[in-house]
């Protein structure tokens, strides 16, 4: 019995199993609170994704608002089904040089146009399937196109370090958001709305237990412990063989591809997106929850995301409350100002975080002898 | 007698800076050598173009019959050449047993997917590797600190576990960074006991960087002397404590004749 607790694989097959059997009986609660309680699950798997790349490989990235956007939008796209609209030629120009140019815009747009086609063929072919394929097919869709993202952003800026990093991943997370802001196809700055409302109870706990084992298991193993050489000290590590850049790639491309799909369902349960809510402060929020919980603890990270989801939610119904006296009311309305304040309280009281450092809760556990499970 | 790492003519120049010009150097498979120098004469930094640090910017550098000038450093490591630092570089947040467990990284046939599936090959491996980490770790007396944090150990025992670490990659050539330092006289005993036990238990060559002179005659059968990037001496303890040059450089030279002090 003992041997089955201590396997993970048994961990994850039980907590997706309980949460589709949970999931049966959602319809039960209130429709409000089971709208939190599924923010809850999401943010799980965004904090716990960020954790592998700013905690365990001590990468501070400050673009997961920018993956969660792409994911989110790929996603969309894919279970409405809407064809992208293709890509008109302009009239080539008689100047020679106008010719060459137009000549380049004509194989550039050609390329665009065969990129959508093709997109918009799969799309299509998506909706043959059932409800549920299509959506797993929109999330992983989702997934795969912000790892491709974060493959793109980390190769050139891995180079980096420390705030330097920093400050380039919230510059790519800006591009996303405004790149999507001027893109009419998909509604632009107003938006993308008629989203089906998909994320059911099970989808956002199924992911966040996926995103939890998958992370736990990585950093739990000989090959995984090269996340946390390269976060202690990376010219240690290259001098005992560990293929740092290769490490930092694999943590940015799996946090971005989780922070897609976290994206996917998100935009599914609240059925409308727009490019504001993929800004800044939305990567900010998501940072403060794994600094609060613990940078490099799992445990602690997933148990801030529970916190602050539901704080930033009652705090909606502090402000309402009539007998408190103003000034605390307009407080509990600025929900960053009160963030800012556990933040301070925190860097004073427990820097390392609520479960940083607890070697009971993984922080830089140590593990028992493995047996074959 | 045959080579293992060889370094002909490397020249390192940071801007202006010539911090090692024209080293010519040669290591056999089972030697003790010895790299010295007073301060600031390259004996860092000829460390750091050996392991990948810096690439020098000229010169070749080989080790058995592979160029491994500005390869990068993790490369270089799985080669073969393995290095501890001056100033202590264990992985502070990890526990003595997972600072030597990370080193068997290098060698390990199963990576990410089997971390993540978790088949029985992969209990098979990390059973494996954690066998041979116990096994260093009793050969250098740390087993009964496996899941102490390094940070949390004496200096002496930070020191040997750096040591150990740099084995678990097993090299060919293990390149110590000034391994004396801050040691009291026992405990630098014991250092050149433990050093030459290393090279006789693995059979693999060691080139030490080091201030103390004892420690050094003591341990090398072989010493190279830098001076301002330049080699001016090398042979047996007994020639280098003989040579008019290296106690120059140590003890600096007769004062000169007035009027050639500019020449």
């Amino acid at each position: 019995m003992s041997r089955y607790l201590r396997s993970k694989k048994v961990w994850l097959l039980l907590a997706v199993l309980g949460s589709a059997l949970l999931s049966r009986f959602s319809g039960a609660i209130n429709e409000y609170y089971l709208q939190v309680i599924i923010f809850v699950g999401i943010n799980i798997t965004l904090a716990v994704s960020l954790n592998l790349i700013n905690g365990y490989t001590g990468q501070f990235s400050l673009g997961h608002a920018g993956f969660m956007a792409v994911g989110a939008y790929t996603a969309s796209i894919v279970t409405l089904g809407v064809p992208l609209p293709l890509v008109t030629y302009p009239e080539p120009s008689a100047a020679l040089f106008a010719r060459l140019l137009g000549a380049l815009v004509l194989a550039f747009d050609h390329a665009v146009n065969a990129v959508l086609w093709v997109a918009n063929s799969g799309v299509a072919a998506v909706h043959g399937l059932p409800l549920v394929l299509q959506f797993v097919v929109a999330l992983v869709a989702g997934g795969i196109l912000a790892a491709l993202t974060g493959l793109l952003v980390g190769v050139p800026s891995l180079r980096l370090r420390g705030d330097y990093l920093a400050i380039v991943t919230l510059g790519f997370g800006e591009i996303i958001r405004v790149v999507i802001q001027n893109t009419d196809a998909i509604g632009g700055a107003r938006g993308y709305s008629g989203i089906p409302n998909y994320t059911t109870f099970f989808w956002a706990y199924a992911v966040a237990a996926a995103t939890i084992y998958i992370v736990v298991s990585l950093i739990d193993s000989t090959y995984g412990r090269g996340f946390l050489t390269v976060r202690d000290d990376e010219v240690a590590a290259e001098a005992m063989g560990v293929d740092t850049t290769k490490y930092k790639v694999v943590a940015f491309v799996l946090g971005a591809f989780f922070a897609g799909i976290g994206g996917g369902l998100y935009a599914h349960t609240t059925t409308y997106i727009n490019p504001a809510g993929f800004d800044f402060q939305r990567s900010i929020e998501i940072v403060i929850i794994v600094i609060l919980g613990g940078m490099g603890s799992t445990p602690g990270v997933a148990f801030a995301a529970v916190l602050l989801t539901v704080l930033a939610e009652y705090l909606r119904f502090v402000a309402g409350y009539t007998f408190l006296p103003t000034w605390l009311r307009q407080l509990a309305a600025n929900r960053t100002i009160i963030y800012a304040l556990v933040l301070i309280a925190l860097m004073l009281l427990r820097p390392q975080g609520l479960f940083g450092g607890l070697r009971a809760f993984g922080a830089s556990a140590t593990r028992k002898v493995p047996k074959a499970a | 007698m045959s080579t293992l790492l060889s370094l002909q003519g490397c020249t390192v120049r940071f801007g202006g800076l010539t911090a090692v010009s024209g080293l010519d150097l040669k290591i056999g498979p089972h030697d003790l050598a010895g790299l010295i120098g007073p301060n600031g004469a390259g004996k860092t930094t000829v460390f750091n173009i050996i392991t990948g640090v810096y690439r020098p910017t000229c010169g070749s550098i080989t080790l058995g019959d592979k160029a491994i000038a500005g390869m990068k450093p993790n490369r270089i490591a799985g080669l073969g050449i393995a290095r501890t630092f001056q100033n202590i570089r264990l992985f502070a947040s990890l526990s003595v047993f997972d600072n030597v467990r990370a080193a068997f990284n290098l060698r390990l046939k199963h990576g990410f997917s089997h971390a993540l599936f978790r088949f029985p090959a992969f209990y098979r491996e990390e059973a494996d590797v954690d066998r041979q980490v116990m096994e260093l770790l009793d050969i250098f007396d740390l087993g009964r600190h496996r899941d102490v944090l390094c940070k949390n150990l004496s200096y002496g025992d930070q020191r040997r576990l750096e040591i150990v670490r740099a084995l678990a990659t097993r090299p060919k050539l293990l390149l110590l960074d000034e391994p004396a330092a801050g040691m009291n006289p026992t405990e630098k005993e014991a250092l050149t006991r433990l050093v030459r036990f290393i090279k006789e238990k693995f059979e693999i060559a060691v080139l030490l960087v080091e201030h103390d002179m004892k420690v050094v005659m003591g341990i090398c059968e072989r010493i190279f002397v830098l001076d301002h990037g330049v080699k001016i001496a090398e042979g047996n303890p007994g020639e280098i404590t003989k040579n008019s040059k290296v106690i120059e450089a140590y003890l600096g030279e007769q004062p000169p004749e007035a009027g050639t002090a500019d020449a």
